[in-house]
């Protein structure tokens, strides 16, 4: 195994008495893409704000490309690129001028700049739009430009902060294709997100993150093996009877979650507790038999679901 | 702590170290650049502000009003000279402390957090301490072209005699900049501007650039009014200015009080901006 290009251990961040970071451990190989899984307020901003050696972590020890962020931020930033959770792009510029301003920024000649960012607009499929004023462009549009201007440095290592959240679905899956696009370059890829679809498109390895800690660590279908069953059955009675009904499917599948909603029932077989479910003569209103995901491991790890 | 990396992470570490030996030595260079291609987009202001107001005000003041001093006092209306050469070096000064609050304030604001591009640069091999460096040349640069127009314009309405006059322009400087780096940390320490910066512009610079010697001697006022003049780097700019325009006299430690004041004001203004910037953007 090769040496992590991330490694942290027992990192702290904390604001006055809130410990917005508490303890995280984690490593991240070289081509490796890694998840940050957790609800918002989590700390993964902020952890991400620390592996990009610009918030400087109150305890616990960091190392990115075997460098410490503490005295080398400007060396590590040099091989990072960065995608913040919120666009922070020049609206004072234009589309192109916003990566050759930014490539500038790296101490890197005007031509390479200039070569790359039109690369990098071919890319983002931005080509038509180089003149444009940034606040034309659409969500997905100026979510691309950004990760455009990220890799203005061809960077080692890609920090992406919920990469997608606010975009619509078509916007998602075209920023998911130039992600995996680049994870198959062997960019390493770090992200945070609270799409469980997301992390398990793009994670080879996630962490669950809840109030600064982490819960579980694994690949995606490590963490549903461990944490929940292959199938789950949704089945809603109304709202002001699934409590009620749930006392009476006791023994039926191997675990049940009662959300005010639905009821969910954890089991290998869906199809088979719903006919148990009917036979006892009860008789939900809809019914879904669907497979396991990610967010069933946070409810199950957590007791909330993720997006509240 | 390189130790036991495989050769792959420490051929990754070199790249890194070499990769940060230019933004480390240039960074402040770079943020400036960003600064004059963002000023370009208002070069018409600036050529305006820089050719049409000391026009205007040269014009109004140095000869409109200045008829009517003259008439009443004579030609050497003001400390020996007409009230034209009196009124030009502190016309000059404003000039900078306008440019000043134009570009200490407003773009503060945006960098940090309208459309926060400071953190967009803190995210690159950028330094916090190299932004505040990088805003404060690309200003002095803009205030020396202003302020060298200005100068030429002066020079034009035959309003500066002496031989030195062209050290006007490092008396405007001292004086933009002194004033700018004090409202810059000022700035930087706003989360929200709720009208503090339009309260600023009302309260200070407009008070400051009528009670600092600029249209009469501060030692027209009573002496218990004097003191704005000495706190305001508009007053120390102003007569600094006069010196080297018409040879104005004073005492020479006055003149070095001058200078040592705009540039203790810079140093302190500078140093507060770069400490909040290092505070504000590594939260």
């Amino acid at each position: 195994m090769s040496e992590p290009v991330i490694a942290a251990r027992d990192l702290v961040k904390r604001y006055g008495d809130f410990a917005a970071v508490d303890g995280l451990s984690f490593e991240v190989a070289p081509g490796e893409s890694f998840g940050l899984l957790g609800p918002n307020g989590a700390g993964k901003s902020t952890t991400m704000r620390m592996v990009g050696a610009v918030s400087t972590r109150t305890a616990g020890e960091l190392s990115i490309l075997g460098l410490d962020p503490d005295a080398f931020g400007p060396e590590i930033r040099s091989q990072l690129g960065v995608v913040p959770q919120s666009d922070n792009l020049d609206t004072e510029l234009r589309v192109r001028e916003n990566l050759l301003v930014y490539g500038r920024y790296f101490g890197l000649p005007g031509k390479l700049v200039a070569e790359r960012a039109d690369e990098l607009l071919a890319f983002a499929q931005l080509e038509e739009k180089g003149k444009a004023k940034v606040d034309s462009l659409s969500g997905g549009m100026k979510r691309r430009l950004t990760i455009a201007r990220a890799l203005i440095n061809d960077p080692r290592v890609l920090l992406l902060d919920e990469p997608t959240t606010g975009l619509d679905p078509q916007a998602r899956h075209i920023l998911w294709d130039r992600l995996f696009r680049l994870k198959e370059q062997g960019t390493t890829l770090l992200l945070t997100t609270h799409y469980m679809d997301e992390a398990e498109q793009l994670c080879d390895r996630l962490v669950v993150v809840d109030k600064g800690a982490i819960m579980a660590e694994g690949t995606p279908a490590e963490l549903i093996r461990r944490y929940s069953s292959r199938e789950v059955l949704e089945v809603r009675f109304g709202s002001d009877r699934n409590s009620d009904v749930a006392g009476r499917l006791t023994g039926i599948g191997d675990r049940m979650e009662v959300l005010p909603d639905r009821i969910l029932v954890y089991s290998d077989d869906g199809e088979a507790e719903l006919v148990r479910i009917t036979e006892a003569g009860l008789h939900p209103i809809t019914s879904l038999v669907r497979r396991s995901s990610l967010e069933d491991v946070f409810l199950r790890l957590t007791g909330r679901s993720l997006i509240e | 702590m390189s130790q036991g990396l495989s050769t792959a992470t420490r051929s990754d570490t070199a790249r890194a170290i070499a990769a940060g030996r230019k933004p480390r030595r240039w960074g402040a260079w770079y943020v400036a650049l960003h600064r004059f291609r963002v000023m370009k987009s208002y070069t018409g202001t600036v050529v305006v502000a820089g050719i049409g107001s000391p026009l205007v005000y040269l014009y109004a003041l140095g000869v409109g009003l200045a008829t009517i001093v003259d008439a009443n006092l004579g030609d050497q209306a003001v400390g020996g000279v007409s009230y034209l050469v009196f009124v030009a070096p502190a016309l000059l000064a404003s000039a900078a402390i306008t440019v000043a609050s134009e570009e200490f304030t407003y773009p503060i604001m945006l960098g940090y957090k309208w459309n926060p591009t400071f953190t967009g640069m803190s995210a690159s091999p950028l330094r916090p301490t190299q932004i505040v460096d990088g805003v404060v040349i690309s200003v002095a640069i803009r205030m020396a072209v202003n302020l060298v127009l200005f100068l030429a314009l002066i020079i034009v309405f035959g309003a500066a005699p002496s031989p030195i006059a062209f050290l006007m322009v490092v008396a405007g400087l001292l004086g933009g900049l002194a004033f700018g780096a004090v409202l810059m940390a000022y700035t930087s320490t706003l989360e929200e501007d709720t009208g503090q910066l339009a309260m600023v512009m009302r309260f200070v610079v407009l008070p400051m650039t009528l009670f600092s010697g600029t249209f009469f001697p501060l030692s027209i006022f009573p002496v218990w009014l004097q003191w704005i003049g000495w706190i305001s780097p508009l007053w120390h700019s102003t007569e600094l200015a006069r010196v080297f325009s018409y040879g104005y006299a004073e005492p020479i430690w006055l003149t070095v009080v001058h200078v040592a004041y705009l540039a203790a004001l810079i140093a302190i203004g500078w140093v507060w901006a770069r400490r909040i910037a290092v505070r504000r953007l590594g939260r």
